[in-house]
């Protein structure tokens, strides 16, 4: 994938890294939202485990053209880099009034990659209001090591998302958060698109390094978040540091001596 | 009589600390809970639930971690399972 897309900030990437996603609001054109659910509709021709994205999707069918939208396109290659392969992809739609929600969970199997994400695309072609059963998200969830939907007990957590977001939305997210598709109690079928992307290439420094030394990073690093306890939220910054550390190629990064500290001893081989 | 089960996750492993996650399962079928229905606990804390007349019959232990995994984190910690009976 060759694109001259805008390629998100160390920011921005370092937001991700604690939120384990990044959203971008009405990003996809109207005309291309007017599309979809026709196209969605009719179905994306499958594609087996890994296709290179140029053979996943050919020049100028629709799903090309959405991974191509500027904004997409950069965002997705500052996280998973040139030449991503398609993992998967799926339509995803909520029926009106359907029963229940899916229970939280994780996609695919327990992944405990400390140096290498997958990230998912997800594609809101029509607004998604509140009653619509938006997808549900748990922000900072991503690095919790459980599999699948053994996390379904869980229903409401503080600081959880439940996403309302207007039409040509796009989310992308790392592999691990926590989610699940909500209870739609509305009289609208409510439509998503689903592209899972693998990295073919080190996820060393993809994105627009020009701020790595932005006071802002460790702050974005830092953060806590409500549904999270107070000290497994430390152990959260503990694993985002060392994320981070693989990301920049820097292992030396630390944020308030959490990785530097218990590292620490003197005299002694590794 | 039929069980209400109200599932509580807390900050710390003290049951009056503050409620992080909650789940609601309703034996009575009045009504129908589901993921993601509410951004509101139902309590502030554990004993809240208690003064409610919420009866606990089971908490989280205090396992150590596993070597080697002391700082991977996984499933909410402190979890407390509440009834009541109708």
């Amino acid at each position: 994938m060759t694109t001259t897309a805008p390629l998100l900030s160390s920011v921005e990437v370092a937001r991700f890294v604690a939120n384990g996603f990044h959203r971008m609001d009405a990003v996809v054109p109207a005309e291309l939202n007017e599309q979809a659910i026709g196209v969605l509709d009719a179905g994306i021709p499958h594609v087996p485990y890994g296709t290179p994205v140029a053979k996943a999707f050919e020049e100028g069918s629709f799903a090309r053209r959405l991974i191509e939208v500027p904004a997409v396109a950069g965002a997705i290659r500052s996280l998973v880099g040139p030449d991503p392969t398609v993992d998967h992809h799926a339509v995803h739609i909520r029926e009106p009034h359907e029963g229940s929600a899916q229970p939280l969970h994780g996609d695919a199997i327990i992944d405990t990659r400390a140096d290498a994400f997958d990230v998912q695309l997800m594609y809101y072609p029509q607004e998604v209001t509140g009653t619509m059963g938006g997808t549900l998200s748990v922000p900072g969830s991503h690095l919790r090591r459980t599999n699948e939907s053994d996390t379904g007990r869980y229903q409401n957590l503080r600081g959880q998302t439940r996403l309302t977001c207007p039409a040509g939305t796009v989310v992308l997210l790392h592999h691990g958060i926590w989610h699940g598709g909500r209870r739609n109690d509305s009289d609208i079928r409510r439509y998503m698109f689903k592209i899972r992307f693998n990295p073919t290439v080190p996820q060393v420094r993809l994105w627009d390094v020009a701020d790595l030394d932005d006071p802002r990073i460790p702050q974005e690093l830092s953060r806590y978040f409500p549904w999270c306890e107070h000290a497994t939220a430390r152990l959260e910054i503990f694993n985002r540091i060392k994320l981070w550390r693989a990301l920049t190629g820097d292992a030396s990064f630390d944020i308030d001596y959490w990785a530097t500290r218990v590292a620490n001893r003197p005299g002694r081989a590794a | 009589m039929k069980q209400q089960v109200l599932v509580l996750y807390l900050n710390t492993s003290a049951l009056d600390s503050e409620v992080l996650a909650w789940a609601f399962y309703d034996g009575t079928g009045k009504t129908d809970p589901t993921t993601g229905d509410s951004d509101l606990p139902p309590y502030d804390s554990g004993t809240e639930a208690l003064r409610d007349g919420w009866r606990l019959f089971q908490a989280s232990q205090l396992l150590p971690p596993y070597p080697g995994h002391e700082y991977d984190t996984s499933f909410m910690k402190h979890e407390f399972f509440f009834e009541k009976l109708e």
